[in-house]
């Protein structure tokens, strides 16, 4: 099976790198599903989830903010200002967090943060 | 004990508790400069996608953005100065500030007014006690900033540039940092930050050219995303480097205390030997002119 070459970087470190069959990220015009071989591509994302099908079968999923993705020669790379792999959400915390967020209801921004934080652990 | 003897040892003990203290110090900041290295090794790779994004866009479009403008007369320009926090680093926050000022007059004898953006709290006094006026001034992170301190920073310069210079906005930014060349050198540095120069896009990457990008949504749209990301990089590039010099200058500041510490510890106890030699030889002395006198006295009475 072909595999495409993904490395998922946000301002201040790398998040995740590696071969995977799929990858599936919200730009502004929509969802994008990328497989080997997409056409080269410039993007811009929103705040959302990304989702990599890793060639072992496993699955990883990140929250990504504010960003952008670009493909070319077989490889992805998604840059986005903040990342989270969903492994490492702390559920309770970013429950916490939107929470207190929705209840104050004053940075938009950081309750969109949080939401997108939340759905990226799956919960 | 001598009076002199007590003086000696009281400062003896005094140098050696601030001896502990740089010492302390000294070990902190070098395993801070290893932690910042590594911050700055951690973002060098979206730096270089974000800059490989930017040059296929230029290459495929027309660069023509407010941000890549250049201004035909400029008549206002910003300078960021990137100090620290704290001071114990030697003359590192001093350097940056220098640096700063000669800019400043550099750019004064072109004609232009001249904005000051300010970060870390050595700068903002220095400032203030010469009562000069500053726009905008960030503190607290000099020595571990995060990239959201970098986009707080680089939003406020973005506003001031995009904003009209006939309303209070700049034309020129520049961005006056401490690059961290090595453990032992720190060299504070000056750099044009707006308008921005692709300078990428003439050169083609080391793997031929581009491949022929879609964009989404469009390329301008993607430029326009992507050119405030650059600058964010930039700055927070800036921090990083700044960090990591702070750290290097304070452990190199706190290695001399220390080492200035131990050489005075050493006078010091040589001089309280010297005392305490001297008074054991006066007690001695007075024990033998006591004894002769008595045995003088009982010879004489015989």
């Amino acid at each position: 099976m072909s595999s495409i070459e993904v490395e998922l970087v946000s301002a201040e470190r790398r998040v995740w790198s590696g071969d995977a069959s799929f990858v599936l990220a919200r730009t502004t015009e929509g969802e994008i599903g990328i497989l080997p071989h997409h056409a080269p591509l410039l993007g811009i994302l929103v705040n959302g989830v990304v989702t990599i099908r890793v060639m072992d079968g496993s699955v990883v999923t990140a929250a990504v903010h504010g960003g952008f993705l670009s493909v070319a020669n077989n490889r992805v790379s998604i840059l986005a200002e903040v990342a989270e792999l969903a492994s490492e959400i702390d559920l309770d915390r970013a429950r916490e967090a939107l929470s207190r967020l929705a209840s104050e209801a004053v940075d938009e921004m950081a309750e969109a943060r949080a939401r997108t934080r939340l759905a990226a652990a799956g919960a | 004990m001598g009076a002199q003897l007590r003086i000696y040892r009281r400062r003896m003990r005094s140098v050696k508790a601030t001896k502990k203290i740089t010492k302390a110090m000294e070990l902190i900041s070098a395993s801070r400069i290893v932690k910042a290295q590594q911050r700055v090794r951690s973002s060098s790779p979206y730096a270089i996608e974000l800059t490989r994004a930017i040059s296929a866009v230029a290459s495929y479009s027309n660069v023509d953005h407010p941000l890549t403008r250049e201004i035909t007369n400029p008549r206002r320009a910003a300078v960021l100065v990137i100090a620290s926090d704290r001071g114990m680093a030697g003359a590192y926050a001093n350097n940056a500030i220098k640096e700063g000022d000669q800019l400043t007059a550099f750019l004064r004898s072109r004609g232009l007014e001249v904005s000051s953006y300010l970060v870390g709290r050595k700068a903002v006094n220095y400032y203030r006690f010469r009562s000069r006026p500053v726009v905008a001034s960030w503190t607290g992170f000099s020595d571990n900033p995060s990239y959201l301190n970098a986009k707080e920073i680089a939003d406020a310069l973005i506003t001031a540039f995009l904003t009209p210079t006939e309303l209070g906005g700049v034309d020129e930014l520049h961005i006056v940092y401490t690059e961290f060349v090595s453990m032992v050198t720190q060299q504070p540095l000056v750099r044009r930050l707006l308008p921005l120069e692709v300078v990428e896009s003439v050169a083609p990457p080391p793997g031929g050219i581009f491949p022929l990008y879609e964009f989404e949504p469009t390329a301008e749209d993607v430029l326009d995303a992507l050119l405030p990301r650059y600058v964010e990089s930039r700055v927070y590039n800036a921090l990083l480097q700044s960090a990591a010099s702070e750290h290097a200058a304070r452990r190199r500041a706190m290695k001399s205390a220390t080492d200035n510490a131990e050489d005075l510890i050493k006078s010091l106890t040589r001089l309280a030997n010297a005392a305490r030699q001297a008074e054991i030889t006066q007690e001695i002395s007075e024990i033998v002119g006591g004894a002769d006198a008595l045995a003088s006295a009982s010879a004489g009475s015989e």
